[in-house]
């Protein structure tokens, strides 16, 4: 993971600035700047987790989705770089993973055999509260972050928090909670969806959820309209996939 | 399960009576609630997916008066929870901007002394069983501690009517009991969404039968989810 290119990320800025527009999908952004995040810097995995008003983190995008992934996510809310960053407000860089089960005795090794070899995690914050982090983890030996690679991350982070509160308003702490809780719930109708065109193409959740993703790209629609319609129409969860 | 979730089912279940009927218990977690979160009063409406009201209950006569005149006028901060599938939180109801949003509905609440609303959607992703409403007469946000609070009076209102809806009438779980979880993880959903296809029942109905699988078998509703995801359990056509 050199230094970044500043054209790729004035490209990634735009993009971004481009998707805020009115009527956008949050979880389709956050997907967005998972994905350019880890081809930005070489990553093999970027992911984001938000927390909720009881102060669980949740796991809302990630540039590649595997059962796998989702559990590393989850475990993050007992130990983890996502807790260590959403609970400092301060950035965990290049820590080696195969030297840090004492760290996080559970945690490091299952990212591990994953096949992880470093992991990273960046605060997101909105003005002075800390309301997720972004996690990026690295496959291979001597990729570490330089010094000012660091700044530009979080820089990528903190867009991710300005998609949640695009409008500028006086009732800013009720906007947050109200935009984060219909995306935590976005996020569970994914989840439902990935179950139903499972079940209904015989394959597994993660072949489902590429399925899914594939089939929203191809058609142009949210991520979020499409689990959605499938979870309406159970007849439609068995033609994601082509035959 | 998170602390205020925990806080929320012991209250609720500390003077919940056996064998209350679904209205009598909805009831019952309004006045919990309204207690609980500071508020004037608490509201709770079932909804079909279609947004046609069911059961509904209040914890008083004002707010069920609050509640009854957003399905007369046909909007209002519990439309917007249902249809939009989040929380609308209302600080000011006496706001220009809020009563540009509903006109009819603003007017009239204020008439009545309502001067806050905090709409609640009660919903596991996107199966949707209706609205929790929190009002009160004074205006200002819910505080840091009174939102999860709110969030969790409306998942243990969700576990109540899913519970309900497997014929088991005193859905109330009882504190000391190894309660099925609304959690929020990622299996459980999941698994969900294959019962729903496989039995070819609703997303509500696919967790409602989990949850009844889990207690009969008295196992751990995220061990009978991870048993449906891998394909080692499948809930058969009629069990209950």
């Amino acid at each position: 993971m050199t230094t970044v290119s500043a054209e790729r990320l004035a490209a990634i800025f735009v993009e971004a600035a481009d998707t805020l527009v009115d009527d956008f999908d949050l979880i389709d952004f956050l997907h967005m700047l998972t994905e350019r995040a880890t081809s930005l810097v070489g990553a093999a995995a970027t992911g984001l987790v938000m927390a909720d008003p009881r102060g669980r983190l949740e796991f809302m995008a990630a540039s590649d989705e595997n059962t796998k992934l989702l559990e590393l996510f989850q475990l993050q809310n007992e130990e983890g770089p996502c807790l260590e960053a959403f609970t400092t407000g301060q950035p965990v860089i290049n820590v080696d993973l195969a030297a840090a089960a004492s760290r996080w005795p559970r945690f490091a090794p299952r990212a591990t055999s994953a096949g992880f070899e470093s992991v990273h995690a960046f605060p997101m914050r909105v003005r002075q509260r800390v309301i997720g982090a972004l996690n990026v983890f690295g496959d291979t030996k001597g990729g570490d972050f330089t010094g000012a690679d660091v700044p530009i991350m979080q820089a990528l982070t903190d867009i991710a928090a300005i998609g949640l509160l695009q409008k500028r308003t006086i009732r800013q702490g009720e906007i947050l909670t109200e935009q984060l809780q219909g995306a935590l719930n976005s996020r569970i109708v994914i989840e439902q969806a990935k179950g139903a065109v499972a079940q209904a193409c015989g394959v597994s959740v993660d072949e489902a959820f590429t399925a899914i993703r594939r089939f929203a790209r191809n058609h142009n629609h949210k991520l979020t309209d499409v689990a959605h319609a499938v979870t309406a129409e159970p007849g439609l969860a068995a033609r994601i996939l082509p035959h | 399960m998170d602390e205020s979730t925990r806080a929320v089912r012991r209250l609720v279940a500390a003077s919940a009576q056996a064998g209350m009927a679904t209205g009598e218990f909805l009831r019952h977690v309004c006045r919990t609630a309204a207690h609980a979160l500071s508020a004037s009063g608490v509201g709770i409406s079932v909804m079909t997916d279609d947004g046609t009201r069911g059961v509904c209950a209040a914890s008083d006569p004002l707010s069920e008066r609050a509640e009854d005149l957003q399905f007369v006028m046909g909007e209002g901060p519990c439309i917007d929870a249902f249809t939009t599938r989040r929380p609308v939180l209302v600080t000011d109801l006496g706001g220009s901007a809020v009563h540009r949003r509903w006109p009819s509905y603003a007017s009239a609440a204020v008439q009545d002394g309502v001067r806050a609303v905090f709409a609640f959607p009660l919903q596991v992703g996107a199966a949707r069983l209706g609205i929790l409403d929190v009002f009160r007469q004074r205006t200002g946000p819910l505080t840091d501690e009174e939102l999860p609070l709110a969030l969790a009076f409306a998942d243990v209102t969700v576990e109540a009517l899913l519970d309900r809806q497997r014929g088991a009438e005193d859905g109330t779980v009882t504190p000391g009991s190894e309660p099925a979880d609304v959690g929020h993880r990622a299996a459980l959903f999941q698994a969900q969404g294959m019962v729903m296809v496989q039995l070819g029942v609703s997303l509500g109905e696919a967790l409602s039968r989990m949850r009844a699988h889990a207690y009969a078998e008295s196992r751990p509703l995220d061990d009978v989810a991870r048993d449906i995801v891998t394909r080692r359990l499948r809930l058969e056509k009629d069990s209950s």
